[in-house]
């Protein structure tokens, strides 16, 4: 069984506690991007952003460089490493059913309009 | 409990996909969350019969077929899932549902491992046409989380690494006999 080192895990958990933390590594899987770039996609302040982008810092999860006046995010060297890795089996499986389970609701959705005729909405 | 705490749903364009968010919350437990753009009646149909669940409990992508799906939904009912996994003999999962209340709330056991297995709650909260659905495993100790976590290696491509560990563990979960509900 994999070993984990329990100190990282505990500061990489309490890195990724945060749903903006996660979308932040989400988005700079995709594309690195400046802090104000950032803020803005996640409707934030700078000043929240630059909180949270220092949270995921100090995990080792991201790092930052300051080129001119723009501070760019990238992921960390430790970036998808094995408790992102961890978490992401999870997600990554749970994500896949439940983009079946919409298409089964989908029908039943549909079904009901068609016999039930509920039109509450 | 945890869950709430965080921001409501927006509502989503009928044909967007809603985002799952998976977060580990505790030593024991790992929270699994999604919005669905359906009252909770049906969400909760589809979890509790068996035609509907065996269309998307196993993705498609995982690459293996689910062999056979029983499911007794009262409380003290089982549950059995078989898999196909190539060559060998098919894996399964069972357990016992504890806890049924229609449309709101499904807890049942997970049962197939040697020591405790994780205890799986699955609430539904209708949101204006909408529904929450939040998901807790919760595992009798930190290992046996890290142990399901490693299991999960096999979900979807390495299936016959986790029949090997399944084999070459302390029992043999396939050799005992199953529940056989109804």
């Amino acid at each position: 069984m994999v070993q984990f080192s329990k100190a990282r895990l505990d500061v990489s958990f309490a890195a990724l506690s945060d749903v903006t933390r996660r979308g932040v590594l989400e988005q700079l899987g995709r594309a690195d991007a400046s802090i104000t770039a950032l803020a803005a996609k996640f409707a934030m302040t700078l000043t929240g952003m630059k909180k949270h982008v220092g949270v995921l810092e100090q995990a080792g999860l991201v790092t930052t460089e300051k080129v001119g006046r723009v501070r760019t995010c990238r992921l960390g060297p430790r970036r998808l490493e094995e408790e992102t890795a961890w978490i992401e089996r999870f997600h990554q499986l749970w994500a896949s059913r439940f983009d079946e389970l919409d298409t089964v609701i989908d029908e039943l959705k549909q079904k009901e309009m068609v016999h039930g005729r509920k039109k509450t909405e | 409990m945890d869950a709430r705490k965080q921001n409501e749903p927006a509502p989503a364009p009928m044909n967007a996909k809603n985002r799952t968010t998976v977060e580990r919350t505790s030593d024991r437990e790992m929270v699994v969350t999604r919005t669905f753009n359906a009252p909770a009646r049906l969400v909760f149909e589809a979890w509790t019969k068996p035609d509907l669940f065996r269309r998307w409990w196993v993705p498609k992508s995982a690459g293996v077929s689910l062999l056979a799906c029983e499911m007794d939904v009262r409380v003290g009912g089982g549950y059995r899932l078989a898999f196909a996994n190539g060559a060998s003999k098919p894996m399964e999962f069972f357990g016992r549902y504890i806890e049924v209340t229609p449309h709101s709330r499904l807890v049942w056991t997970n049962d197939e491992g040697d020591e405790g297995g994780a205890v799986t709650t699955v609430t539904f909260e209708d949101k204006g046409g909408q529904t929450l659905l939040v998901l807790r495993d919760l595992y009798p100790s930190k290992e046996a989380l890290d142990a399901g976590a490693g299991s999960l290696d096999a979900m979807p491509e390495t299936l016959e690494q986790l029949d090997e560990v399944l084999t070459s563990g302390v029992g043999d979960p396939r050799e005992r006999p199953s529940p056989g509900p109804r």
